[in-house]
């Protein structure tokens, strides 16, 4: 459905994209992550047609943007990062305007009405905009989005500046959009990826360092096995003799106190168990060992590790 | 196009914009023509055509400031350039919009010839000639203010500077007198828009002015295109 190829993109002598390179397929809800300024809504106003590349082609849905944008543009709805809405109009003349602005041809009552129905702001339709709080706002930014049913929706940072509740509300919304749209979403926000999205790119400074499905995204980094291990005794002592345990590649204190009990996340090689050297190590110094678990590679430890990753091999 | 056109002209009239600018424009002509006219005691409107072109570099600006501005500083644009409208259309909307609200409100300001008929008997055709003279040179500064809008993401900075423009083009003919050089002196009245404005003032349909007041606008229309599309190439 959209397939971004070689894309490149650079503003003077900074490079926001170097040549990325993705294929999203129809029905797939695919999440952008990646730091701030690391080219997320730099890609995304590419692939709406905001912003031209310096290098590479968008396709979507196999029409090219930049040599048929009008066309090509028909085919998504996008929310930027700051909701486009006119403070001075009230919601139904805005969407009526976005109506015409995007050429549909339904029904134009119906349709604004089951759009008004979906993104829950019938209640405010006679409203001026800038009277509606930052929630709604939001949600006629999504509504608009939607408007002319577009088989693609891009939405930048949708649930930014919004109340738990409001949070809940939006992830919910994309994931019934998810089952006959190809939507992406680009967000900060590791548990909003994973509670929506089947898949995941993650950029950074303006490379693609993953792209997985959700749940197999831990295969990204090459991660030995972890365990979180609670020892009585003295922090440092208990770091020092963790470390000695042959097979172990990384020690960290948690900082986390229960009793005269610390916890420290382990690390070894991959393929390496070190339950039990830890098990017998600790019982030769008269240690005990009061819990241990395994603690696997999730989201945010891929997240920043790749982040870094790529700062400390620039370096 | 037309979506974007009957946006436009609705927010002249659900913001105050629209009315300051019908106020303002109204309030200044209604001065200068009852200056030019009763209190001169003369039913001849040429000079208050030649006067109101300055008026019109205060009061045009207010029309176009926020056109641009204020959808790149609302983040609105995002809008406009994802959605299946030309660069093209967005500027041309935007000025017929203006242009509209323009012709308006000089069409409104024509009561005021109404009791001149009363008096004396004003000449309808040369009346008629700076009408067309002022919906001219209206376009132009519109085009001109557009231009300076697209260039910026604040309104007063828009304002101030398409004034700053629309003076400059208007005021060149003034500094003529100053400059020894023929060559020179033809070329500022040439290019200068009130020396061009006089021909209509006098009743006369000038060919080469109102050529040249659609090419200026032409030329600025065409820039404001140019620096949308740079935006997104940028």
């Amino acid at each position: 459905m959209i397939e971004v190829k070689n894309l490149v993109k650079n503003y003077g002598p900074k490079n926001a994209l170097d040549d990325v390179s993705f294929t999203i397929e129809k029905g797939e809800v695919v999440g952008l992550l990646g730091p701030n300024g690391a080219g997320k809504s730099t890609a995304m106003n590419i692939i709406t047609g905001c912003l031209s590349s310096t290098g590479g082609e968008v396709r979507i849905a196999g029409i090219d943007m930049f040599e048929n944008p009008d066309d090509a543009k028909k085919l998504i709805g996008f929310l930027p990062e700051q909701p486009p809405l006119y403070q001075d109009m009230t919601v139904d003349e805005y969407l009526g305007f976005v109506f015409d602005l995007k050429k549909c041809t339904e029904n134009k009552k119906e349709h604004l009405d089951g759009i008004k129905k979906t993104a829950k702001i019938s209640e405010v339709s006679n409203r001026l905009i800038k009277n509606l709080s930052k929630g709604y706002r939001q949600r006629v930014g999504i509504a608009q989005a939607l408007i002319g049913d577009p088989p693609i929706i891009i939405f930048d940072e949708p649930t930014v500046g919004l109340d738990p509740k409001q949070i809940i509300e939006i992830r919910n919304l994309i994931r019934n959009l998810g089952r006959n749209h190809t939507v992406i979403l680009s967000t900060h926000i590791l548990s909003e990826v994973q509670s929506v999205c089947d898949r995941v790119i993650i950029i950074n400074e303006g490379k693609i360092v993953a792209d997985e499905r959700t749940d197999r995204i831990s295969d990204a980094v090459k991660t030995g096995n972890r365990y979180t291990v609670k020892v009585c005794g003295p922090q440092r002592d208990t770091a020092a003799a963790l470390r000695e345990i042959q097979g172990i590649t990384r020690v960290d204190s948690l900082g986390e106190r229960d009793g005269d009990a610390y916890t420290f996340m382990i690390e070894s090689a991959p393929g390496v168990d070190i339950r039990k050297p830890v098990f017998f190590a600790m019982s030769r110094l008269g240690k005990a060992i009061i819990g241990m678990e395994s603690a696997q590679a999730d989201l945010e430890d891929v997240f920043v590790r790749l982040t870094e990753t790529v700062k400390g091999g620039k370096k | 196009m037309s979506a974007l056109y009957r946006k436009e002209i609705r927010t002249y009239f659900t913001t105050p914009l629209g009315y300051a600018f019908m106020a303002v424009f109204l309030a200044v002509s209604g001065c200068v023509f009852a200056l030019t006219t009763y209190q001169a005691q003369t039913s001849d409107v040429s000079s208050y055509f030649q006067l109101m072109i300055f008026g019109y570099i205060v009061v045009v600006p207010l029309l176009t400031m926020r056109s641009f501005a204020e959808e790149k500083r609302s983040k609105t644009d995002q809008l406009l350039m994802s959605s299946p409208i030309s660069e093209r259309s967005m500027v041309l909307a935007k000025f017929f919009a203006a242009l509209t609200m323009f012709a308006i409100t000089v069409l409104l300001s024509c009561i005021y010839y109404l009791p001149l008929f009363g008096y004396g008997e004003p000449n309808v055709g040369r009346a008629f000639g700076c009408l067309i003279g002022m919906f001219l040179i209206g376009a132009c500064f519109i085009a001109v203010g557009l231009f300076v809008s697209s260039l910026t993401d604040s309104s007063v900075t828009a304002c101030v500077g398409t004034m700053g423009i629309l003076a400059f083009l208007a005021g060149i003919s003034v500094f003529n007198s100053l400059i020894d050089s023929y060559f020179v002196r033809t070329v500022l009245s040439w290019i200068s828009v009130y020396s061009r404005y006089s021909n209509f003032a006098y009743g006369m349909f000038d060919i080469a002015s109102a050529v040249y007041y659609v090419s200026i606008t032409a030329v600025f229309v065409f820039l404001s295109i140019r620096v949308l599309e740079r935006r997104r190439y940028a």
